[in-house]
């Protein structure tokens, strides 16, 4: 087991933390990681994080529901059984499309939605009996904090960070968890 | 201050003249003898493959949707009755294909005026939601929508006019309902004739529009007095003036829907009528309003305007572009499902007449914008959203021309001279009347109060 030390900078405002953030990348130190009890806009943009490709993941998610659709009903209503239904075209599946765009548009939603959020999950690691990963309690109230890692250069990393308004300085021992 | 530039000017002078010119060129060709139809039906025959004049009128009847003319005609081919009936049945049909083709220039100069009258009347319906809901992105914006909607005017009239010219100079070419003789024999249209009946369709129409104009002219005087103001008064004037007009929007576009577009087919009748026309104005509104924004940024007039700015108009164009296609399905599947002879001629005519602009339609009013406007990034760039704008613009001409066009000319239409000479006509007058009326005030709303958070809108 390795132990790493890290910095946690702890602030209560999102304004300071904002200014904070462009101190800390003005000065080239990576931040491994914002704790933050709410939404701060514009936070993802200062940390210089990639944009979120989860929409365009949705968008094929919601391919794949339609060509679910599709295939199922050109099989149970075209080509299984082509029954006469109430005078309803059942020779092809184009013939009888409107009857089929509820489902497919429902299906798509279907898909688009639950399987984007299951992607969610998955990526952001969350389960039911997972266990939290908060460095301070604080922080779903009203801290903000900001956790550095050290690589010998405490005392200039303390001095930066008290200097952009953290209210509390603390390094901290991280027992690596791999 | 905007300066109307010259060369504007010329171009929407240009296209009225080139306009006007090809609408008379198809006012003069469309009056045709029962010899020239006869011609001209006999020689559609040939081409088909049809034999003297015997095959060639049997085809034609055949290809015509006139029901009773096909009925007879099939009762003919299998009895062979005398050559009396089947003279008559001749004249019949040459006189109805005579009467479609004299229509044609009549419902070009219609479908075009319409669709110019709509994209202002759906300007306004726009701007008067911004104002109601006090939206903080729109008021830099609020210029050029007040500029597009001084085109209601006019457009409205123009409207109104030639459906009254069509009854009162041509021969009932739009409104078959208009005719006296056809009213005669029709116990259908008897039954409506206490609503469609020249005279209360001519008040209603002249009601609806100044319901709007008033309230497009006071919205646009409170707002040009609010940039000199010292209080806000003006600006709770025009909050409530435009909730109230909204109001009278929603039941009178309704009307107007049921009278000026779905009247060319008086036995037809769609209860979410308005809803659906009500889409496609408001569609083709925003695409104008994201055309002309661009278009005076572009000169340099609109420097508040940003990329943010561009991307809501887009997501609107994108969001109403679903909605008209949500309301074309269900329009047009509840009545295909329920497959009810009265209610579903309506589209039998057209998917067999009108094929290809009837579902080519949907590809551009609803795949195209679907695909192309989906992506955020892409809303923010101006040639994309205007290469999209005009796909969108396109599809509500053929759009409206899929509503009027089937219950005027059936068969016999084509996008040619007159069609595309009326857009001209219309869109140069359009321009002119738009682009004079932004000259009329400063291109920023000043004292507004949610301006400052327009100016720096940021998405």
């Amino acid at each position: 087991m390795e132990a790493s030390k890290v910095i946690h900078a702890i602030y209560t405002d999102d304004d300071v933390l904002m200014n904070a953030v462009k101190a800390v990348k003005a000065e080239k130190y990576h931040i491994e990681e914002i704790y933050t009890p709410f939404p701060v806009h514009g936070l993802d943009k200062a940390m210089g994080l990639a944009p979120t490709r989860i929409a365009i993941a949705s968008f094929m998610y919601g391919c794949v529901g339609l060509a679910v659709a599709t295939l199922m009903m050109n099989f149970i209503m075209i080509e299984d059984w082509p029954q006469n239904i109430g005078g309803k075209p059942s020779f092809s599946y184009i013939e009888n499309m409107p009857a089929f765009v509820p489902i497919m548009f429902e299906l798509t939603v279907f898909f688009a939605a639950h399987l984007m959020v299951i992607t969610f999950y998955l990526r952001s690691r969350m389960w039911p009996f997972k266990k939290a990963e908060n460095p301070d309690p604080r922080t779903t109230d009203d801290h903000f904090l900001m956790e550095i890692a050290v690589h010998g250069n405490e005392n200039e990393l303390t001095t930066l960070l008290n200097k952009t308004g953290a209210v509390e300085v603390n390094i901290i021992d991280k027992e690596d968890e791999h | 201050m905007y300066t109307f530039s010259n060369k504007l000017k010329t171009f929407s002078f240009a296209l009225m003249i080139l306009g006007l010119l090809g609408v008379g060129y198809g006012f003069m060709t469309s009056h045709k003898s029962f010899e020239d139809v006869e011609a001209i039906l006999a020689e559609e025959a040939h081409h088909g493959g049809g034999h003297g004049e015997e095959a060639a009128h049997a085809a034609v009847t055949e290809n015509a949707h006139d029901t009773h003319a096909t009925e007879n005609a099939h009762a003919e081919d299998s009895h062979g009755t005398e050559a009396g009936a089947h003279v008559d049945e001749h004249k019949k049909h040459v006189e109805h294909v005579q009467h479609q083709i004299a229509n044609r220039p009549w419902a070009a100069l219609y479908v075009a005026a319409f669709f110019f009258m709509m994209i202002a009347l759906g300007v306004l319906a726009f701007y008067a939601v911004q104002w109601a809901s006090q939206s903080g992105w729109s008021p830099v914006l609020f210029r050029v929508m007040e500029g597009i909607t001084a085109y209601l005017l006019p457009g409205a009239l123009i409207v109104i006019g030639v459906a009254a010219a069509s009854h009162f100079i041509g021969h009932n070419n739009i409104f078959v309902w208009m005719d006296p003789e056809v009213v005669a024999h029709d116990k259908l249209i008897q039954g409506k004739s206490s609503w469609l009946n020249i005279g209360w369709f001519i008040v209603r129409g002249l009601v609806f529009t100044g319901g709007w104009v008033l309230y497009r002219q006071f919205s646009r005087k409170f707002s040009i007095a609010q940039d000199n103001a010292t209080d806000d008064k003006n600006f709770k004037k025009t909050f409530r003036i435009s909730a109230a007009f909204l109001v009278f929007f929603l039941y009178t576009e309704s009307m107007m829907s049921w009278d000026w577009i779905m009247s060319v087919d008086p036995h037809w009748f769609s209860t979410l009528f308005g809803w659906y026309v009500l889409a496609g104005m408001m569609v083709c509104g925003i695409t104008v309003i994201a055309f002309i924004s661009l278009y005076l940024k572009s000169r340099g007039y609109l420097e508040l305007v940003n990329d943010s700015h561009l991307h809501d108009l887009a997501k609107y164009m994108f969001g109403f572009s679903i909605f008209w296609a949500y309301l074309w399905f269900s329009q047009f599947m509840l009545i295909w499902y329920a497959n009810i002879p009265e209610e579903v001629t309506y589209f039998v005519t057209r998917i067999e007449d009108y094929r290809l602009p009837f579902f080519g339609m949907l590809v551009l009013n609803l795949v195209f914008p679907f695909l192309v406007l989906m992506n955020s990034d892409y809303k923010r760039i101006p040639w994309f959203v205007v290469m999209a704008g005009i796909v969108i613009l396109i599809g509500h001409y053929v759009d409206v021309f899929n509503m009027i066009m089937p219950a005027t000319v059936g068969d016999r239409w084509f996008i040619g001279i007159p069609e595309i000479s009326a857009v001209f006509l219309f869109a140069g007058l359009f321009i002119y009347v738009v682009f004079n009326a932004l000259t009329k005030a400063p291109l920023l709303a000043k004292r507004n109060p949610f301006v400052k958070e327009s100016e720096h809108f940021h998405y």
